[in-house]
């Protein structure tokens, strides 16, 4: 074994012991609840608590909602650019790389600023309002990742020789974009929407401030009250996690985009 | 690479060219109201005076001790995260890429990089309080195994170090995955002509590969730095409200204008924004001057 190769494995063992010894602790830790044996209790006292099922519900139902206008915001976006609007392209990227210049509590403070009670289009002033305006902040927050994907995809496919045969037939453009482009692009904007998921299902900062019953604010509620719950909650964020990005990677190989290549 | 304006005879017409603006619309219309006015209207409203007169007074506020010091811990566990999550992020990316490691691992390391960037806010605090908290797993096993109390020997969690630590979880993967493409763009033939030209290896990473690779890696840390500088949740999870970097102080301002003048809130956001604004830029120049030797 030459010096290279005992340096490499040595660094990915002290990272590998740095990475997985949280995620150890947080399982052994979750099952400490009751005294002198190890149970899944902490676990079934988070999942039976109404608490914990409102506050996902919400979270879950703002996600699917977040990806839903996101999508219907991006995807004719970046399908005019490709096809007839090439001039915009840097533009529109640039203005989707703000939201990671712009941290996520400047911006909901510049949301509360401008969208307060005594401001023209009072959002916050309601439970409703504050819901839309939540919902709108993470598909600020999401753009990056869905415009990234939703391009990616619009790229891979032939979007020109696809959107012409479509328009020979008479169709029209909420047909060719239902009907043709999504359906071609489907797995690059399922990556783009898992991600989106990931992101906003505990996030915690806007939910926080815009003072939404959110998965966010209520880890951060139990976190301060509880002592094994949140461990197990840890685990459960976790799992959700991973889920996201195992399905992101599968959707990746499985590759169904009709190829712009002949 | 389709391109439909270089073609005048098939130019189109004026009335689908509308169609294409109107397509595009809602687009800059939402990024108008929700990313671009509301942080336009913080800058401008950071120099205002209550009565909205322009004035330089709220800027100058933001020396006060109490806020420089917000800012100074702001900015040291953000380069100190940024500093060590870029050297080891960078090693285990070159580990893997070029340390002659089986090749199964890399795919695993960028999904778990993907994961591992993405796992921060609250659920992260909660995993290092149950690893290296007062009861937390590694503090007993030290504690019981090692006979060292982690605790009395100066360690606590929830102070710079543990947050600086904490933090190194999604900076370390974020600096792997960011640094990825660039160590694949050097070219094994590089390495060859050096060696044969009779190079020594340090002799190849100092004058061929650091050149190449300096740009990228100065601008990934750029980009953790300004990663850390914005992030709250976990911090906020983490200690409370007790270690006061700069957006828990915002986040205080904001709940309950802790600072008694929303106009000196908004220096301090803007303060924020200058300082993640400034280095997220200069990430951007540099990886697209590093991008020239990628093709």
């Amino acid at each position: 074994m030459n010096g290279r190769l005992i340096a490499s494995w040595s660094v990915v063992a002290l990272c590998g012991i740095y990475f997985l010894a949280p995620l150890i602790a947080t399982f052994e830790f979750s099952l400490r609840l009751l005294r002198g044996h190890y149970s899944f209790e902490a676990y079934r006292l988070v999942f039976a608590s109404g608490d914990f099922q409102s506050a996902f519900l919400f979270s879950a139902i703002i996600g699917v909602v977040t990806i839903i206008v996101g999508a219907l915001i991006v995807t004719p976006t970046a399908y005019w650019v490709q096809l007839r609007l090439p001039a915009l392209r840097g533009i529109v990227e640039y203005i989707t790389l703000l939201p990671l210049v712009v941290p996520a509590i400047v911006l909901v403070f510049g949301y509360i600023k401008l969208y307060g009670s005594n401001s023209i289009l009072p959002l916050t002033a309601t439970p409703f309002g504050s819901d839309i305006l939540l919902m709108l902040g993470y598909v600020a927050l999401g753009l990056p990742y869905l415009y990234r994907a939703i391009d990616a995809g619009m790229r891979s496919i032939d979007v020109k020789t696809l959107s012409e045969a479509a328009q020979i037939q008479g169709a029209g453009f909420p047909t060719i974009l239902f009907r043709i482009i999504i359906p071609n692009i489907r797995s690059s904007i399922l990556s783009g929407a898992f991600l989106t998921f990931a992101i906003v299902i505990g996030e915690f900062t806007l939910a926080s401030l815009l003072d939404r019953p959110a998965f966010g604010p209520y880890l951060q509620l139990v976190g301060a009250s509880r002592a094994y719950e949140p461990a197990a909650l840890a685990v459960v964020a976790f799992l959700i996690t991973w889920g996201c990005m195992g399905i992101i990677q599968w959707l990746g190989n499985s590759g169904s985009n009709f190829s712009a290549k002949r | 690479m389709l391109d439909v304006t270089a073609d005048p005879v098939r130019r189109p017409p004026p009335a689908r060219k509308i169609a294409a603006w109107a397509g595009v619309a809602p687009f800059f219309l939402f990024a108008a109201m929700f990313l671009i006015v509301p942080t336009f209207s913080l800058m401008v409203g950071a120099f205002q005076n209550r009565d909205g007169e322009f004035t330089f007074d709220n800027i100058l506020r933001l020396t006060q001790p109490s806020i420089l010091h917000s800012y100074a811990l702001s900015l040291e566990v953000s380069a100190a995260s940024a500093f060590f999550g870029a050297l080891i992020g960078f090693a285990l990316a070159a580990a893997v890429i070029f340390g002659g490691l089986p090749r199964w691992m890399r795919p695993v390391l960028m999904t778990f990089s993907g994961v591992a960037s993405n796992f921060a806010g609250v659920p992260l605090a909660f995993a290092f309080v149950a690893t290296l908290g007062r009861m937390g797993l590694v503090t007993l096993l030290l504690r019981n195994v090692f006979d060292f109390n982690l605790y009395t020997s100066g360690f606590n969690l929830f102070t710079f170090t543990g947050l600086t630590l904490t933090y190194l979880y999604f900076q370390i993967p974020l600096m792997a995955l960011v640094i990825a493409p660039a160590l694949d763009g050097m070219k094994q033939e590089w390495r060859e002509a050096a060696e044969i030209l009779g190079a020594s290896r340090w002799q190849y990473w100092r004058y061929i590969a650091w050149p190449i690779l300096g740009p990228s890696c100065f601008g990934a840390s750029l980009l953790l730095f300004a990663n850390a500088f914005g992030a709250i949740a976990t911090a906020y999870s983490l200690t409370g409200p007790s270690l006061n970097i700069v957006p828990i102080l915002l986040f205080a301002q904001i709940r309950g204008d802790v600072l008694h003048d929303p106009n000196l809130g908004f220096a301090l956001a803007f303060g924020m924004l200058l300082i993640t604004g400034v280095s997220n830029f200069a990430y951007l120049a540099l990886r697209a001057r590093s991008e020239k030797w990628m093709r």
